[in-house]
């Protein structure tokens, strides 16, 4: 790696204009992040329009800052409402909420914001060490292997996450159906003679509307009469014993989380859980496990932050969004004018490094506003309802009216936002949808180079190394669902007689 | 994974439920496999109508919508099968949800079509009027009864943001109707 590159990428980021951006960016992205029900990719999804036309280094830190204020909003939630805003925060709210309920929200909500802030910074320097070497390797990948790639994340995000494996392939079907809208192949696709469509669906819009048009809608028809019950924070402070409890956790946490997230099917519930358990196993007061135990916070907080910036390297250095914030992230990117890949590194060298940079400035900054503002946040946790939904309705309105400032976006937003309400009643999983939406056409462009260099034989396909093994990955994913699929049919079969319902 | 979110037991009865041979039987969901069969019928139809792309073209622009529009009419004939032997779908909880009442469909329809009126009126009266207008009548239809605040916050909002993206971004949001006023 090249450190005057990053040192050049401080300088653009630590400018008085762009620091300005940096704090706003946080504020913003906490203040949205910690309104109940918004999680991090919707928080980012909302935000996003906020930082177009300002300018790309100036855009690309305030992004930043609301990324990490965003996914620490779902945590402060999580600990004071036992609500996560989405999966990635499960863990933590299992002990968090125990230690809030115990008077110890102040220690809870600091160790997951230290342990952020470590996770974070670790997980960018792995990052920046990292992303440059991936790229090389990657750029030697022809489209044979991209398209074998691509095939492996759809597949493993859509099977191996998720407990219906049908309804994760109805959503990415879904999806690409969605991306198959538009004139990209020359002829018009799906476009019902409309010319609004003949560029296709812009993903803001579908992502918008998914997120937070079906959210609202979702809660509006479920809304809960009585209100929800909140925690007092106090000044977050932790005492020696608090600090050589989390110290630990914080490290393993990393190690588990920074992997998990760089890999095709990255994510964070892998990690967070396995981190809760270790720690669990680990640790010297496992009695205080189910109780309220700060290792139990500690470790999936700091595996949930680290999973984020490793999932950072297939984005920058392949341009694979694996998770719904990751592909939030990719648009915001494009919107840039950065288009992630492998030549990215050589292209645009001050974009990414000003990027890893804005990371670094962000995470600093979350502790920094965070720790004393956390009383205040927790305040935000007691908008009224209507307004709270209200407002989301107005601002993912503002959004996806924002793109062109056509009266059709809107339309469009009502029409997904719909299929985002479906999609919440019948338990179909969101992100499957959006990264269908955004690969499909890539895949299809990918196969058609592939074609297209080989004259139109399909063996080509498998005529590099890295394609094959991904097949490999692939067909033994699929022999390894299988074989489960026929152990849980035939445990069925025995205890149908007892049970009453069987989970297909 | 979300092992630990699992519930042990069915979730609360969703709308539409019918009891068919002792199995409880997810009705609605019997729609959205028409629909997926439907929306993959389309597909399909609309892939026959597209015809040979360039010469030089290896992936026809038929060939995806083929693909995708057949899996989606499996999908959709698995999903109805399965419904039929009392398969029922896990609705995604949150923080302000209660699964355990009825879902409300008024307020749902209500609120589409308080959307409704602000997409067909945008380009006539302009954001900062129809900004208003959808927080004021969103938050009146999810049970708010202060007519004059909901108002005044909706206005706050829209010539706030109107002016924020003026001002701030230096985009012009289309001021419709108000066009010289703002």
């Amino acid at each position: 790696m090249d450190l005057n590159l990053l040192l050049d990428g401080f300088q653009t980021a630590l400018t008085p204009t762009n620091l300005l951006f940096a704090v706003l960016g946080v504020m913003l992205g906490t203040a949205v992040g910690v309104l109940p029900g918004i999680g991090p990719a919707m928080t980012v999804a909302l935000l996003l329009p906020v930082t177009y036309n300002v300018e790309p280094s100036s855009a690309i830190i305030m992004f930043a800052g609301i990324y990490y204020g965003g996914m620490y909003g779902g945590s402060t939630t999580s600990i004071l409402l036992n609500t996560p805003g989405e999966s990635s925060s499960v863990v933590t709210a299992i002990e968090g909420n125990k230690m809030a309920k115990a008077g110890r929200a102040a220690q809870a909500l600091a160790t997951a914001a230290i342990g952020s802030f470590v996770a974070g910074t670790i997980g960018t320097i792995l990052l920046v060490l990292l992303a440059p070497s991936v790229a090389d390797v990657v750029v030697k990948l022809g489209a044979p292997s991209y398209f074998a790639i691509m095939l492996l994340a759809l597949f493993a995000v859509t099977a191996v996450l998720g407990t219906s494996k049908l309804r994760g392939f109805i959503a990415l079907f879904l999806g690409l159906t969605i991306g198959l809208i538009g004139t990209s192949t020359g002829k018009a696709r799906l476009t019902f003679g409309e010319p609004l469509l003949a560029d296709g669906i812009d993903i803001v819009v579908v992502a918008v509307a998914i997120f937070a048009i079906g959210e609202a809608l979702w809660v509006a028809a479920h809304l809960r009469r009585k209100p929800l019950e909140i925690i007092p924070v106090g000044r977050p402070w932790m005492d020696r014993q608090d600090w050589g409890r989390s110290w630990k956790p914080w490290l393993r946490g990393t190690a588990l989380g920074f992997p998990f997230g760089a890999l095709p099917a990255g994510g964070a519930e892998v990690p967070t859980f396995l981190s809760y358990i270790t720690e669990r196993k680990l640790s010297k007061h496992p009695e205080e496990f189910g109780k309220g135990a700060i290792e139990g916070v500690a470790g999936p907080e700091a595996a949930n932050n680290a999973s984020a910036a490793g999932t950072l390297v297939p984005l920058l250095a392949i341009g694979l969004p694996t998770t719904a914030t990751a592909a939030v992230i990719l648009l915001a990117m494009q919107s840039y004018g950065i288009q992630p890949g492998p030549q990215l590194m050589d292209n645009e060298p001050e974009l990414v490094w000003g990027l890893l940079a804005s990371l670094f400035v962000a995470n600093t900054l979350l502790l920094v506003l965070n720790l004393p503002l956390a009383p205040v946040w927790a305040r935000l946790l007691q908008t009224p309802r209507p307004y709270l939904y209200a407002g989301i309705l107005f601002f993912a309105s503002l959004g996806a009216y924002s793109v062109n400032f056509q009266a059709f976006d809107l339309a469009l937003l009502l029409a997904f936002g719909l299929l985002g309400l479906a999609m919440r009643r019948f338990g179909l999983p969101v992100l499957p949808l959006i990264i269908g939406v955004i690969l499909g056409p890539r895949l299809e462009a990918q196969l058609t180079e592939a074609l297209a260099i080989s004259g139109g034989k399909i063996s080509t396909l498998w005529g590099e190394p890295v394609a094959v093994v991904v097949y490999v990955v692939i067909a033994v994913l699929i022999v390894g669902l299988f074989v489960n699929f026929v152990r849980n049919a035939r445990q069925g079969a025995a205890t149908a007689e007892n049970k009453e319902r069987i989970d297909a | 994974m979300s092992t630990l979110t699992e519930p042990s037991t069915p979730p609360p009865s969703p709308d539409g439920d019918s009891v068919v041979g002792g199995r409880i039987v997810d009705r609605a969901q019997y729609g959205l496999a028409a629909f997926l069969v439907v929306v993959g019928a389309y597909v399909v139809y609309d892939a026959t109508t597209l015809g040979r792309g360039f010469a030089d073209q290896p992936v026809q622009p038929y060939a995806f919508p083929y693909v995708v529009g057949a899996v989606l009419i499996v999908l959709g004939a698995v999903l109805a099968f399965i419904t039929s032997r009392g398969d029922r779908p896990d609705a995604e909880e949150g923080e302000d949800v209660d699964l355990s009442q009825k879902g409300d469909a008024k307020t749902v329809a209500l609120l589409a079509a308080v959307f409704v009126v602000d997409i067909a009126l945008i380009d006539w009266l302009g954001w900062a009027i129809t900004g208003a207008f959808l927080f004021a009548a969103s938050a009146r239809v999810l049970g708010s009864r202060t007519w004059v605040r909901d108002i005044a916050i909706g206005v706050a909002l829209s010539v706030g943001t109107f002016y924020g993206f003026y001002v701030g971004l230096g985009i012009p949001i289309p001021a419709g109707i108000l066009d010289g006023v703002l």
